[in-house]
């Protein structure tokens, strides 16, 4: 199997001297649906930005497909951006956009033509049930609407890597379970899927990959792991 | 860039406009008010400038010819002065002609007096000369002095000196007056339009997120701030011409001393409104970019 993302003992700790993760190696393979789950601030977060490089690793090096985004210049950071789709548990849409245009921009950023990204848009509102919302504001949609064009806009430019930070955390449980839905189709189209979550139920009953993180270590990694925390 | 992606950004300048309405009101309405100040200015210290223009150009040397010069001689001496570097224009002014102006300007009580001296004229035949520009006249003057048969020369040296003294530091005070509003309207209206971007950090964040480069960023926020700054321009000019007109029109008929003529209204105008484009487009542009520059980093 083809390494996706590989980190050879990271560690973070921020410029306010507050430590977050300690010596982390972990190697996720493509087509993995991997949880990271742990309590709050144990270093989920970091973990997360390490890979579409919003942090940068104090120690250590992380490898995405086998280079180094490490080293990347901040000319280049974009473009590794373009490999990587991120969820946010706030959805980070842009209000005065509709569904389409919101779900487009990532396209247009990577300057596809107009009729490529009208297209590819429709394909992918298709796939997460909000064709006929296209013309929508995201005010005028519930909120698990709203994550659903977040993941469309996640996965319009057929990213490597999709990474979902608490996707459901504001969603109610059976919205949350749609969600879950969606991204399982994402990864059986051959998309790795990197989710921190606190969702103890989904964790539970879609059981993939767990690693658990605790004060920025990594404690357990089990296929098919639980939850492992009781609430 | 592609061409395509040209047109986008240039589209999404002006959709933003639209987007954020108020803001770009807010933007449009500082660089309207601040560009009518700087315009009324312009005008102000350019119809100063024309004005001590046209004091200036009043200076003149007279150059008086030795008495004793014979005819020969004071065509030489024309012909040495029109050589001296920067004499703009000479004119012969006879000692008859000299007498009848200085009767002139004598006023008719002492009349009678002066016009016995018309049996013996005293006054001596004069060169009077004008330099190319007002500031060299002293030069000119000096170099006059030096050439034969001149037996004095006279450019009023104190009262000119001190004339210069008083246009230059006008002239100063204008440029100082104009820059320093430039850069007080340029400050307002930056940070007017530094409001409006700061509203759209989250858009930037979400930019950079999806893998939007930094160059793609800033070009519709380069269109954004270009067109704020020549919407705001419109108005401004709009005054400027049609206010200018107006007070030409009467400013005119009212006050017709001919030495405090306001200069005409074009192409004065049109300088004028072309400056305050430049000046808003300027500054919209800088303004966004160094508002969008802060959150680039993510």
């Amino acid at each position: 199997m083809m390494i996706m993302i590989e980190m050879r003992n990271v560690s973070k700790t921020y410029a306010n001297g507050v430590p977050a993760l300690h010596s982390i190696d972990v190697v996720i393979e493509k087509g993995e649906f991997v949880y990271i789950v742990g309590p709050s601030g144990a270093g989920k977060s970091t973990f997360i930005k390490m890979i579409y490089r919003e942090e940068r690793p104090t120690e250590g090096s992380v490898f995405i497909q086998g280079s180094d985004i490490g080293k990347l210049k901040e000319k280049q950071i974009p473009y590794l951006r373009r490999k990587i789709g991120v969820i946010f548990q706030d959805f980070k849409l842009l209000p005065k956009l509709s569904v389409f245009e919101n779900v487009a921009f990532a396209l247009e950023v990577i300057e596809e033509p107009r009729d490529v990204i009208r297209q590819r848009v429709m394909e992918v509102l298709d796939i997460v049930h909000l064709k006929s919302k296209a013309r929508f504001l995201p005010d005028e949609l519930s909120g698990g609407e709203q994550q659903r064009v977040s993941i469309a806009r996640a996965i319009v430019n057929d990213p490597h890597v999709v990474i979902a930070d608490e996707p459901t955390g504001n969603l109610d449980p059976e919205t949350a379970w749609e969600i879950m839905d969606i991204l399982e189709d994402i990864n059986r189209r051959g998309t790795t899927i990197l989710m921190a979550t606190h969702n103890q139920s989904i964790v539970n009953t879609i059981k993939k990959r767990v690693i658990a993180i605790e004060s920025g270590r990594i404690v357990r990694d089990e296929w098919r792991g639980g939850y492992g925390y009781e609430r | 860039m592609k061409g395509r992606t040209l047109v986008r950004h240039v589209r999404e300048g002006f959709k933003n406009l639209g987007r954020n309405g108020w803001m770009s009101f807010a933007s449009i309405s500082a660089v309207t008010i601040m560009l009518i100040v700087v315009g009324a200015f312009l005008l102000l210290v350019m119809n100063i400038n024309h004005f001590i223009q046209t004091v200036e150009e009043d200076v003149e040397v007279r150059v008086y010819v030795d008495l004793t010069a014979t005819e020969e001689e004071q065509k030489e001496l024309a012909e040495e002065l029109k050589q001296i570097d920067y004499v703009e224009s000479i004119t012969y002014l006879s000692k008859d002609e000299g007498l009848d102006q200085l009767i002139d300007s004598l006023g008719e009580e002492n009349r009678e007096v002066f016009e016995s001296l018309r049996e013996e004229n005293p006054l001596n035949d004069a060169f009077i000369l004008h330099a190319e520009e007002p500031q060299l006249t002293k030069q000119v003057a000096t170099s006059a002095e030096n050439l034969s048969h001149v037996e004095r020369v006279n450019y009023g040296k104190d009262v000119v000196e001190q004339l210069f003294t008083v246009t230059n530091v006008l002239r100063t005070v204008g440029i100082v007056l104009i820059l320093g509003l430039t850069f007080t309207a340029m400050f307002l209206i930056s940070n007017t339009i530094k409001l409006t971007i700061v509203a759209r950090q989250k858009e930037i964040q979400i930019m950079k997120l999806v893998g939007a480069t930094n160059g793609f960023i800033r070009w519709p926020f380069f269109v954004e701030g270009f067109l704020l700054g020549v919407l705001g321009a419109i108005i401004p000019i709009a005054i400027i011409i049609g206010g200018y007109q107006y007070l030409y029109a009467n400013f005119m008929n009212q006050l017709s001393i001919d030495f405090a003529e306001l200069l005409p209204v074009f192409p004065l105008t049109l300088q004028v409104s072309a400056l305050l484009i430049g000046i808003g487009a300027l500054v919209g542009v800088w303004g966004s970019l160094m508002s969008v520059r802060k959150f680039l980093k993510v």
